[in-house]
């Protein structure tokens, strides 16, 4: 097989480049002031600086093997950078596990590329993409199975998109993948390497529109993780993993718009979605340099009019998250939900009415958030109320421009990613649903539907205001009586805890085993042991054999001629 | 241009560096004339061995620098050496390896430093020889003699349990040969030769074949080593002093590959098509259940040890997997294995000069002790992992897809050795370099030695290029191995 280096540049890619390269520039400045007292920065902005190299590398590359070398190089940098302050066991542990649970992913991705090569012949993106339609009925022998190709290369793919892009299963890396320093959050896991699984799926779409199956799956379990991301991340406590369950919920968002094939959508909500979430984050890593390395929002409350440029920010991404009109998120969000109405697809109900409940979650834990971070009361103590101050202008400035993203971004552009206009603008480079594309420009989306997920924000924002301001008892006896749910929500459902059950003392188990059991007890001790003790043990009994009477010797020599005599006379 | 006989001096020079060393009187632990007359030679070994790949005729995939000398007057038993596509790389690796190895003695202290030195200058010698001999005589006279010197580092300069390992080690290996001998004889009574470049033009009867391909089997399945037969190498690994490890890691286990691909696939295609299924049965339990075991070690050198055999294991499926994808993913990882776990036993190495341990637990937070050396580890680390752009990658993803295109159920469990690699390895960078400074170690700072440097450079610039561009490794070997896959009859499995 013959694989070049060689970049492919078309209006996907390079878009995906510049969001990349803006977003990143951003957060390197941010970064000179968030990380100004640690003494390894300079490492620190050489590990982000790999980080770009290696996204754009992914993003650019015009065959699979290329991609995958950035795929794996982010995940390394990812794991570099999560593990960056390595005198915290934490987050030695989160690194580890952030990457051998990429590693899964791409263990999926791999069996990709090895299906690829054989049906297609080829790794070239371009190639294979003209050679879809030609193989869109061939079938594969899969561990002796026919197994329709296509439809096994996306299933496999997909699997390493889970892993990257943190979606149900999968998803265990990202939310402890916090213990990083916050812009690093900020990029990798928010903005640009968790939406690389979705980017790639957005590249290979024509491949996954032969695949009714693949569509499916993808539609579940991105409507799957859309669910329980965002049912966890209402019952969290901590600043940015409240941060990192909703970019968890996000991106089932963008999976559920992969799996109605409004993959024009999906890219246009991974694009708002890089500027509003990263200044959440951005903006979660100014409170956090405020009060003083406190992350607990519990711990918070009231501050608003001591860090208000940040509080602004804050509000401006939150509200872009929940979706409220003529912010980005309102226009990217309402269109993936407008488009799964208007899909034929089989889990189309279901995922409708999860996404509009995702919905109203969204705005649950953001009001939460700002409530409970920025209003209220005061639960910090004293010495750290007395040190709130906002942070300095280098990463506030940063938090200006991505909220100036976050309104207008989805105002501009969304009639370049549906509609009309996007057909003739994405057709060459991405799979267009002409039908549904059609079906929306003509308006064929009800006003009540329309307005479904504005009524559920308001809705939520009302009941988080009656709980927080009006009737805190209420909350107080429901946190009471409902406290198994509460509990298995704050515990991310207990996954963390089945894995390690299922997986990790396992393996332990297994490997203690054949190390123990079988390497030492049966190959050692029936191999090389077991034959010298009985060479030594037959040795002497040999020995005893050589008694030094002589009656013995003449008795063994009577017997051996005896023998042999009579097998003379027996053969001959 | 002078035709130089330059495999006959390849072999010789290191003989006339030993020479030197026994000339010198010096008795003490540090013996500097004798390390540089070692240094001397093997590093102008190690150039003139690049003689090799400036001359070498890409197109032909024959033998080429043949040099012949009879032996015992009689045309058959003759002394012939010659390399081609698939040998030529590993007597680069030897010679590498070889100098580096002396290089990372020099700064060293030991008892009977000179015998230590003249024993790897020896082991050059009989590596060329092996890699380099064109007739089963000879090939196996060199084979068998590796087996004394590395006998000899092993139980003389080794840890605590050497002369069990040692022991283990040589009777392992000298059992797996007899059998091998016994078919080098039986092939010379029967076909009057045995000429490497002669047999490979026979094709034996088949029920022949598959007792030829069990006795070589044997032997090469001790030495590469594969699952049930590896547990000399985890005892070999730990009592073995730094150089031996690397030497036993980095060359040694790769006479095994070597041997599979020069006799089982070449001379007995018919009985390896009808003994793939058991190799494949073999690698996948090898590379899924070493890992696991190195998931528990406590000790980095049996960590390490244990996880060559799972690399061996993508090896062997990619070497029966004979395709040409799967041939030269083979060769990539065996070199690849080569410089990435000599670099990773010079690391242990280091850390064990400087700690005089090598237990897991004992250490933690080193990267704040030894930065420089940390970022270095981490590259050994990933190279081992097999992360793109290394040299690991290319191999595992070659064999892969090759095993991928004959039996993808192989394939599928030998892929989930990829992730087992990453948590073995990274929870051992984690444990060794990550998390507060142990208790054990103080905290003054203290970073490699200049010597360690200039080799850990080098390695790194290795693990790289081979993996940014193999094409270059490859382009040697491609003639030799489409002419093995030419002579490959189709195979069912």
């Amino acid at each position: 097989m013959n694989v070049d280096w060689s970049l492919n540049l078309n209006l996907l890619t390079v878009t995906m480049i510049i969001m990349v390269n803006f977003v990143s520039t951003i957060i390197h400045v941010y970064s000179v002031g968030y990380m100004s007292k640690d003494p390894r920065r300079i490492i620190f902005m050489g590990y982000l600086g790999l980080f770009t190299f290696f996204m754009l590398f992914l993003v650019s590359s015009s065959n699979l093997i290329q991609l995958f070398v950035g795929w794996e190089g982010v995940g390394l940098t990812s794991y570099l950078l999560i593990g960056f302050w390595s005198h915290k066991d934490e987050a030695n542990k989160a690194s580890l596990k952030a990457f051998v649970a990429n590693r899964v992913g791409d263990f999926g991705l791999l069996i990709s590329l090895f299906t690829i090569f054989i049906v297609f012949g080829t790794i070239n993106i371009n190639e294979i993409l003209l050679l879809v339609n030609s193989h869109s009925q061939s079938y594969f022998n899969f561990f002796g199975f026919q197994i329709h190709s296509i439809t096994l290369i996306v299933v496999t793919m997909f699997v390493g998109c889970m892993g990257k892009s943190a979606q149900f299963g999968l998803h265990v890396w990202l939310p402890d993948a916090m213990e990083g320093p916050t812009p690093v959050s900020a990029l990798i896991h928010a903005a640009t390497m968790v939406t690389a699984g979705v980017f790639l799926l957005i590249l290979m779409s024509p491949l996954i529109e032969t695949s009714k199956f693949s569509q499916n799956l993808i539609l579940f379990i991105g409507t799957i993780t859309c669910l329980f991301a965002s049912c966890v991340a209402v019952f969290q406590n901590d600043i940015k993993r409240i941060i990192a369950y909703s970019t968890c919920s996000q991106l089932g968002y963008m999976f559920m718009a992969v799996g109605v094939s409004a993959y024009s959508v999906a890219y246009f909500h991974l694009l708002s979605h890089a500027f509003f979430k990263a200044l959440l984050f951005l903006g979660a890593g100014s409170v956090i340099h405020s009060m003083s390395d406190e992350q607990d929002i519990k711990k918070m409350g009231g501050i608003y009019n001591r860090i208000p440029l940040t509080y602004t920010s804050m509000l401006i991404g939150s509200l872009a998250l929940m979706g409220l009109p003529f912010f980005s998120g309102y226009f990217s969000k309402d269109l993936i939900l407008e488009f799964i109405y208007l899909s034929d697809s089989d889990f189309k109900i279901f995922a409708f009415v999860t996404g509009i409940f995702g919905v109203f979650l969204t705005a649950l834990y953001s009001s939460r958030l700002l409530i409970t971070v920025f209003h209220g009361e005061n639960n910090s103590d004293e010495k750290v109320y007395a040190h709130i101050h906002e942070s300095p202008m280098i990463m506030v400035i940063p938090l200006i421009i991505l909220a100036f993203f976050s309104i207008f971004f989805g105002m501009i552009f969304h009639n370049f990613f549906a509609g009309s206009l996007s057909e003739s603008i994405w057709s060459k480079f991405m799979f267009i649903d002409s039908e549904t594309n059609q079906a929306y420009s003509y308006g064929n989306v009800p006003k009540l539907i329309k307005k479904l997920p504005l009524i559920m924000i308001l809705f939520s924002i009302i009941i988080v205001f009656l709980f927080y301001f009006k009737f805190p008892k209420v909350k107080q006896i429901a946190n009471e009586k409902l406290n198994f749910i509460v509990k298995f929500f704050y515990n991310k459902c207990y996954i963390d805890e089945l894995y390690e059950i299922i997986i990790i003392k396992p393996s332990k188990y297994l490997g203690r085993g054949f190390w123990k059991s079988i390497d030492i007890d049966l190959i050692d001790n029936l191999g090389p042991n077991g034959i010298s003790r009985f060479v030594s043990s037959l040795g002497s009994k040999v020995s005893n054999l050589q008694s030094g009477y002589l009656y013995h010797y003449v008795l063994s020599v009577v017997i051996g001629l005896t023998l042999f005599i009579s097998i003379y006379i027996y053969i001959f | 241009m002078i035709n130089l006989p330059i495999l006959p001096i390849l072999i010789v020079l290191p003989l006339i560096g030993l020479l030197f060393i026994f000339l010198s009187s010096e008795e003490d632990e540090n013996a500097e004339q004798s390390k540089k007359s070692a240094l001397w030679t093997s590093a102008s070994n190690f150039f003139l061995s690049l003689y090799l790949p400036i001359n070498f005729d890409k197109s032909i995939p024959h033998f080429q620098f043949v040099n012949t000398f009879s032996w015992f007057n009689n045309d058959s038993l003759r002394f012939s050496l010659g390399v081609d596509g698939l040998s030529m790389p590993f007597i680069i690796l030897s010679t590498f390896l070889i100098l580096a190895c002396i290089i990372f003695i020099l700064p060293q202290a030991k008892k009977n430093m000179k015998m230590y030195l003249a024993s790897f200058l020896v082991l050059e010698s009989f590596l060329i020889g092996t890699f380099s001999a064109l007739d089963l005589f000879s090939f196996y006279i060199f084979f068998e003699s590796i087996l004394i010197p590395m006998y000899l580092i092993i139980g003389f300069w080794g840890g605590e349990r050497r002369i069990y390992s040692a022991y283990k080690f040589f009777l392992y290996t000298l059992l797996g040969s007899v059998l091998m001998l016994i078919a080098i004889i039986f092939l010379y009574q029967e076909f009057g030769t045995i000429s490497i470049p002669k047999l490979l033009d026979y094709t034996l009867p088949f029920y022949i074949q598959i007792w030829l391909w069990i006795a070589f089997f044997s032997s090469f399945a001790v030495k590469i080593p594969m699952w049930p037969f590896h547990t000399w190498l985890p005892d070999a690994h730990v009592e073995a002093p730094t150089e031996g490890s690397v030497i036993l890691a980095g060359i040694l286990l790769k006479l095994g590959g070597y041997g599979f691909i020069r006799f089982n696939l070449s001379i007995l295609p018919d009985a390896s098509i009808f003994f793939t299924p058991f190799i494949y049965f073999l690698s996948v339990v090898a590379i899924i259940y070493t890992s696991y075991i190195a998931l528990v070690q406590d000790d980095m050198k049996k960590l390490i040890a244990y996880s060559s055999v799972a690399h061996m294991g993508f090896v062997t499926l990619g070497i029966f997997s004979a395709n040409i994808q799967g041939l030269h993913g083979a060769i990539i990882q065996m070199i690849s294995h080569g410089i990435i776990s000599a670099a990773l036993f010079f690391s242990i190495g280091s850390i064990y000069n400087r700690y005089k341990t090598k237990r897991i637990d004992f250490f933690g937070g080193l990267n704040i002790k030894l930065p420089k050396f940390s970022v270095v580890f981490l590259i050994f680390t990933l190279g081992s992992i097999g992360l793109p752009g290394t040299s690991g990658f290319v191999g595992e993803y070659l064999t892969l897809l090759a095993v991928y295109s004959k039996n993808t159920m192989v394939a599928f469990i030998s892929t989930l050795g990829v992730i087992l690699s990453a948590s073995y390895m990274l929870k051992l960078y984690k444990r060794v370099f990550l998390g507060g400074l142990s208790e054990n170690l103080d905290k003054k700072k203290d970073d490699i030695n200049i010597y360690e440097i200039c080799l850990y450079v080098v390695l790194v610039i290795l693990i790289f290029i081979i993996g940014i561009k193999p094409g270059f490794i490859l382009s040697y070997t491609t003639a030799s191995l489409e002419r093995i896959i030419q002579l490959y009859p189709i195979s069912i499995f």
